[in-house]
């Protein structure tokens, strides 16, 4: 029993001190975007990275995505002889929650881990260590140009998602079960509203890709510098960043939605 | 000549601690200017924590760190950083930035500190490459060299800024006889006839007997002896002799503490 307190205790304790490292290190990256401001170079090389390394993964799979809605919204609808709404169906649901909640997801199994094993490895081999003895802000120079990246590709990638499923939503729904080509679009057209709809979903995934980038640059910055350790960040990058995003996806639905 | 201008490092009763370990209790030495100091002990004895403590990555429990007049924990971030600029650090495994090769791995910190225009730059970057032997190696990316040359590299970026001190993180761990035969050449011959200082940490005695001017043992958290090299080999600690000598028995057993043999093995049957 008594042991069962102690446990909880330190794993309470080991949490907080994660949170209070974690916001300082938010801080410390937040403060370098001046050093990134005079090196524009370093924050187009990880946009090319982050952003454009992830397009082919996000474009399959938000085709997949769409084309499974088309069906699926198709034999739903069509049951009470709706299927001229297929194109809101599809859109408002890729908008609203598949397009920014999938693409995050994606985002944090694609790029997450792949930032936080090249942090890792950093910190193994001393390269942060040895930046750090040149007097050079290893937090500025190979954090903060990573975390902007990811925060500037989020919601693009989340819009890239959309758009190719409702193309692929297209594809099903006209194209192969007969849905009639322009109530598809006129229906979108008038129901998808741009402000409620398309801003909420990029405000979501502007929020996501926050959340997923800090996670993956604070696992490797913290991970302990051994292969283990490395190899265990990896895991709770991915892990935290999918409960992270569907925890907020929650949150952020019932304030934007709930109306 | 005052104590502060012939020394270019003293550490004043340093204690530093890892969680319940003491890795130092109260170890002070001094570091003279144009001279090769090295640091020497058995593996895990914290030699590469006493850098990182001079070069203010960690922070000691008490005691004070003086490198050229300033209290290296006492400075805010951006002196220490100022600091830093005139002290290089050679880690054991060289720490090249692997998504840079070999030349802009030497530019960096050229690049980071100065505004220098970028012939200048170069110029000064193939001088650095062409002391430490590999100016034509300079496209090569990190992932390529051998690890001796990888140590060169490193080496090259490390008197980049052409600091006061150099601080060598065991040089010579894992090298073949050529290339440590290399990079003993080049610690002596850079610290001649660049009027630097260095400190070498390291556990290969022969090597660093050869061209250290005084050398410190250390081992459980303070300074065993110290002395020329010469003086270190007539000691009569025989601590000092297993060290210098590798015997596998002496003050420091060959088994690890356990419980008596027998009684051991028999406590397994039934």
């Amino acid at each position: 029993m008594l042991n069962f307190f102690t446990e909880l205790g330190s794993a309470t304790r080991e949490a907080f001190g994660k949170i209070g490292r974690g916001t300082f290190f938010l801080l410390h990256a937040l403060s370098g975007f001046g050093y990134v401001g005079l090196r524009p170079r370093l924050l187009l090389k990880q946009m090319y990275s982050v952003g454009v390394l992830s397009f082919l993964i996000i474009s399959i799979s938000g085709l997949f995505v769409g084309m499974v809605l088309g069906l699926q919204g198709f034999y739903i609808l069509s049951d009470f002889g709706a299927e001229e709404s297929l194109g809101v169906m599809v859109a408002a649901s890729l908008v609203r929650e598949l397009g920014p909640v999938v693409s995050a997801l994606l985002f944090a199994g694609r790029a997450g881990s792949a930032l936080t094993a090249e942090i890792g490895l950093m910190k193994a081999t001393e390269q942060l260590s040895g930046m750090e003895m040149m007097a050079v802000d290893p937090v500025k120079r190979i954090i903060t140009p990573r975390f902007l990246a990811g925060l500037i590709c989020m919601p693009l990638l989340a819009a890239l998602f959309s758009a190719i499923g409702v193309m692929g939503g297209h594809m099903i729904g006209v194209g192969m079960l007969g849905v009639d080509d322009g109530s598809f679009w006129s229906q979108m057209q008038s129901s998808i509203d741009f402000r409620h709809d398309i801003i909420n979903g990029m405000i979501k995934s502007l929020v996501f890709g926050f959340s997923a980038t800090l996670i993956a640059l604070f696992e490797g910055y913290d991970c302990l510098p051994t292969s283990e350790g490395v190899s265990r960040a990896t895991t709770r990058t991915v892990v935290n960043s999918a409960f992270a995003v569907l925890g907020l996806d929650f949150i952020l639905t019932a304030l934007m939605f709930g109306d | 000549m005052s104590n502060n201008e012939q020394n270019i490092v003293s550490i004043r009763n340093l204690c530093f601690s890892r969680g319940a370990r003491k890795i130092f209790d109260g170890v002070s030495l001094e570091i003279p200017r144009g001279k090769i100091t090295a640091i020497m002990g058995p593996s895990g004895t914290g030699k590469t924590t006493l850098l990182k403590l001079i070069g203010g990555q960690l922070r000691p429990a008490s005691g004070q760190v003086i490198f050229d007049g300033s209290d290296v924990h006492s400075l805010s971030t951006r002196e220490l950083f100022n600091l830093r600029k005139k002290m290089g650090m050679l880690f054991q495994s060289g720490a090249l930035l692997t998504d840079m090769n070999v030349f802009d791995n030497v530019a960096f910190p050229l690049r980071e500190h100065t505004r220098l225009p970028e012939p200048l730059i170069r110029s000064l970057v193939l001088i650095k490459l062409q002391a430490v032997g590999l100016r034509g190696a300079r496209m090569l990316m990190p992932n390529e060299l051998s690890g001796g040359m990888a140590r060169r590299v490193a080496l090259a970026r490390a008197i980049a800024l052409d600091p006061l001190m150099i601080m060598y993180d065991e040089p010579f761990t894992g090298q073949d006889p050529i290339s440590m035969g290399v990079l003993v050449h080049l610690i002596k011959s850079l610290n001649q006839i660049l009027g630097l200082t260095s400190i070498i940490v390291s556990h290969d005695v022969r090597e660093t007997a050869e061209i250290a001017d005084y050398i410190y043992l250390l081992a459980d958290g303070k300074i065993i002896a110290q002395g020329a090299p010469r003086e270190l080999e007539q000691s009569d600690s025989a601590w000092v002799q297993q060290f210098l000598h590798g015997y596998a028995d002496g003050p420091v057993h060959f088994h690890y503490s356990a419980d008596e043999y027998f009684a051991d093995l028999l406590s397994g049957v039934n």
